[in-house]
């Protein structure tokens, strides 16, 4: 038994649960689409005025990750599989996490800190993840990513570093939320410490939340899903020690559509399957090197954007927007062409090769 | 030694190509691999089923592994 992804799974709860003690908003010490959001708000490119920062959260989870990778001599610019599905794929579980609050990684969060409305979301996570592993036994494989120059997978590691040294300057460009969410923020080292110390972790251990499910379906290894249970395992014990459990289904930034928290999280589960992730681990693969997943951030980024300005976001205490309804409904039709139409990339087919 | 290219595969196809490999009888079996992730699992999924696994450092991010 390898331990590395219950260890990373203990230091992600921790941690996430430290970040909610130091100024993170509750059940949100680290959530992967929370974060993206408020990146692209602090951007401009929406003007959602209460979930507006950079997160140097997702700074240090790249640079973690890339610089393990080169230690270990596994960075390597690598894309080219079906860049523009992914970015669809990317903007889809944007606009499903944030119908239903959260990535993946918050909907443990959320449960280990006693919101029962994430108990939906996880059934909804579940089936995607089911159906997305039908689309791939059913022959869809999004083809073959190239070795690039090194210099390409530099980009995203570029990136994170200029928007932190942004955080650093805030020019008057960017924009940083005075209330709500984007507002309550860990000191600025804290949490980039403890975004690389995620990012190194997640790198070596390869924790990836639609992994877990997918593996125990797919090939009945369990492997990864101690992460998951780790994670929820301290987020929930931490919460009780601090006195921040609070099981209910109201006073969470979340909210009781449970259709709708459902269908979000189906289509996160699909859409991360078919991308061959969940968002935090497209972070660490971008990370790493491959471009492909980094045009999946990209997408979640966008989508993000599309999400905020065109009103499709869940509302904490209310629910979620017809608009809202719409875009996830669009999405899962969007995923199930993707997923069983054919249309992108090879059919699978035997890589099996003899010598000559 | 039959040999199987599962390099630029996203997850989880690389597991999948070789465990259809396995399933096929077709060990022993090389495996280029050029992502830690598919190396871990193809390694776990492999020692599992009770096979050995060679894993070699080819070049940064590429990996030969040797099941049989």
């Amino acid at each position: 038994m390898d331990y590395k992804v219950i260890f990373s799974g203990l230091v992600v709860g921790a941690l996430a649960v430290t970040l909610t003690a130091l100024g993170n908003p509750p059940n949100m010490g680290y959530c992967i689409a929370c974060f993206l959001r408020d990146i692209a708000g602090s951007l401009g490119l929406h003007r959602a005025a209460a979930v507006q920062y950079i997160r140097p959260e997702i700074t240090g989870l790249g640079i973690g990750a890339f610089l393990i990778s080169l230690k270990n001599r596994e960075f390597r610019a690598r894309g080219g599989a079906n860049p523009l599905m992914r970015f669809v794929l990317g903007f889809a579980i944007m606009v499903g996490a944030l119908a239903f609050l959260g990535c993946p990684l918050r909907l443990v969060l959320r449960l280990g800190g006693g919101d029962i409305n994430a108990i939906t979301g996880l059934i909804g996570f579940i089936a995607g993840i089911w159906v997305g592993i039908i689309a791939i036994k059913g022959g869809f494989n999004p083809g073959r990513a190239q070795s690039q120059s090194k210099g390409t997978g530099y980009i995203y590691p570029i990136f994170l570093v200029a928007i932190f040294v942004a955080l650093m300057v805030r020019p008057d460009f960017l924009f940083f939320s005075e209330a709500g969410p984007g507002s309550m923020t860990a000191p600025i080292l804290a949490a980039l410490a403890a975004g690389l110390a995620i990012g190194i972790m997640a790198q070596r251990s390869r924790l990836c939340m639609v992994g877990g499910i997918r593996d125990i379906i797919l090939i009945r290894d369990p492997h990864l899903l101690w992460g998951f249970v780790a994670i929820f395992a301290v987020t929930l014990g931490g919460n009780l020690i601090l006195g921040e459990f609070n099981l209910g289904f109201s006073d969470q930034i979340a909210h009781s559509a449970h259709l709708w928290n459902f269908l979000g999280m189906v289509v996160v589960g699909f859409g991360a399957i078919l991308a061959g992730g969940c968002p935090l681990r497209q972070l660490v693969m971008a990370g790493e090197g491959d471009t492909d997943a980094t045009v999946t951030v990209i997408g979640m980024i966008v989508g993000a954007a599309f999400v905020h300005n065109f009103g499709l976001a869940g509302v904490p205490g209310v629910g979620l927007p017809s608009a809202g309804q719409i875009a996830v409904v669009l999405c899962l039709a969007a995923l199930a062409f993707i997923g069983f139409g054919h249309r992108f990339g090879a059919k699978s087919s035997s890589a099996l090769k003899e010598v000559a | 030694m039959q040999k199987l290219d599962v390099c630029g595969l996203s997850c989880p196809m690389p597991v999948i190509k070789v465990k259809e490999a396995i399933d096929a009888g077709k060990l022993p079996i090389q495996v280029t691999v050029d992502a830690g992730a598919p190396v871990d699992n193809i390694s776990r999924l492999a020692e599992n089923q009770g096979f050995s696994v060679t894993k070699s450092p080819v070049e940064p991010g590429i990996w030969l592994l040797e099941i049989e």
